[in-house]
């Protein structure tokens, strides 16, 4: 399976089962796009385009990469090599917020249920299992996430200290990262995170208006100025340590390239602005209409983001539009997914596991338990079976090593089944790929 | 070549039976969690 596309001047082909990627010029392009070569009347009106020479010089390299399975190469019969282990956990630690974000997937923190913290006995008990669940496997993986995990700050400092307790005796290392809305975020706090987290990430839309209509306080007022001084100063001390600045378009933001450029402007470096999820009926949310206007979104951000790269102080990363050609994960991790529910779970402040976050509240996704562990194996299952190459949508996909299937929740949600993906983010993570390659190869 | 650039080194089928340690990352793909697609992480065994 190969696929070819151009963006501006740019023209490429991707070879989906290698990973190969090939930049190519406009004669291959147009002898590649709906396999043209292969057809002698095609390559007759290419020929009259280009010159007789020049197209058989470039089917020669075509011919070329196939002999050397370098194009067309055979769809691979991934078997899964991995052994599931619950590795990561979402640490679910305060199921209630001091924003009330009009999107909030969260119920505005309480996840559907009552407002509650989870407490340090609860958290001790989900680090012991996870240490014992991971079995030979070192890097451990924990996020403190709510709601607004700094309603419960102490909680998450004793947590930490206990996981880095049981490191050495068990040959585990922690990473830790937390997600925050900024409102808490005082000088102790940010010197603490600074120095425990390896990654953070930092909620914000954008242009102040575009996230005070989204992200407001319990008083309905917009949250902007409240945190934009927090998180700029919570940047400056972070040094070269990763954070994000994250923020969510919505309808309202169709422009949301001009998003990232603000936040670009204000001062942070590292930056994802993600599209929303929400049901079809809410005002803000994404439709299918909307999908080509946010393909040429991104390609407008692509050229900001290419155009500000020779200048250091104006030089930034957007998050999708990292890729790894290289040194990316292996086939096997690339074919099964995202790991909910095998490899990673959510931790309610009961003590209840969920396959992720997203799932916490509805109680039939109830897995387990802090004390028992895993119990639910029926649901578990359902989890397990559904690597990218059992998806009949994603088995056709080009893209389908890159997004290793997408989000089982967005399936479930939109589809009620995990095995067809959410159109609209398809559609969407497919021209982020399109434009991180443009970058890479532009940049390099 | 002269219309075709390679960019990559490697393919994703190089190697492969040293490869599934399960040591990477997990790459939760919800918008919430920064969507972290298997494209963009790194291997932990490079």
């Amino acid at each position: 399976m190969i696929h070819v596309f151009n963006i501006n001047d740019f023209y490429c082909a991707l070879d989906t089962n290698s990973g190969l990627v090939h930049v190519i010029d406009e004669i291959v392009y147009d002898l590649l796009k709906d396999d043209s070569f292969k057809s002698e009347s095609k390559v007759k009106i290419i020929s009259h385009k280009y010159g007789q020479d020049i197209t058989k010089e470039a089917i020669q390299e075509i011919n070329s990469l196939i002999n050397n399975n370098m194009l067309y190469t055979e769809d691979l019969d991934v078997e899964n090599k991995i052994k599931p282990a619950v590795k990561a956990m979402c640490l679910n630690m305060a199921h209630d917020c001091n924003l009330k974000c009009e999107y909030c997937f969260a119920s505005q923190g309480n996840f559907k249920g009552k407002r509650s913290l989870m407490s340090y006995e609860v958290g001790k008990k989900a680090f012991d299992y996870l240490v014992k669940s991971s079995g030979k496997r070192v890097n451990l993986e924990v996020d403190f996430f709510g709601g607004e995990p700094l309603m419960n700050f102490d909680t998450i400092k004793n947590l930490v200290e206990y996981g880095r307790s049981l490191e050495e005796k068990h040959n585990k290392k922690f990473r830790f990262t937390i997600t925050t809305n900024g409102v808490l975020l005082d000088d102790d706090k940010i010197d603490y995170i600074n120095e425990n987290m390896s990654n953070v990430v930092l909620s914000i839309d954008g242009r102040k208006d575009v996230n005070d209509r989204m992200r407001k306080t319990v008083n309905d007022k917009g949250s902007y100025d409240t945190i934009i001084n927090n998180f700029k100063k919570f940047v400056s001390k972070r040094g070269d340590k990763d954070y994000f600045a994250r923020g969510t378009y919505t309808s309202y933001n169709l422009d949301f390239a001009e998003d990232v450029k603000h936040l670009n402007e204000i001062g942070f470096d590292i930056i994802s602005v993600e599209p929303v999820v929400a049901k079809p009926e809410e005002k803000y949310a994404l439709k299918d209409e909307h999908i080509e206007i946010l393909k040429k979104e991104y390609e407008k951000l692509a050229k900001y983001y290419i155009d500000s790269y020779p200048d250091k102080n104006k030089r930034f990363q957007f998050y999708h539009f990292n890729i790894e050609l290289d040194g990316g994960p292996c086939i096997y991790k690339r074919s099964i997914g995202c790991g909910a529910g095998t490899e990673y779970v959510a931790v309610t402040p009961e003590g209840d596991f969920y396959p992720c976050h997203q799932f916490v509240g509805e109680k039939e996704f109830i897995i387990g338990n802090v004390d028992e562990g895993i119990t639910n194996e029926e649901v578990v299952s359902k989890f397990r079976n559904v690597s990218v190459n059992e998806k009949p949508t994603c088995r056709q996909c080009w893209a389908k090593y890159y997004c290793s299937g997408g989000c089982h929740a967005n399936a479930y949600n939109f589809n009620k089944d995990f095995k067809v993906p959410y159109k609209v983010g398809c559609e969407l993570e497919k021209k982020r790929i399109e434009c991180s390659i443009m970058i890479k190869a532009k940049l390099q | 070549m002269i219309h075709i650039k390679t960019l990559n080194n490697k393919k994703l089928t190089d190697n492969i039976s040293v490869k599934g340690c399960g040591e990477c990352q997990t790459s939760c793909q919800s918008a919430c969690k920064t969507s972290c697609t298997v494209g963009n992480q790194k291997c932990e065994n490079q």
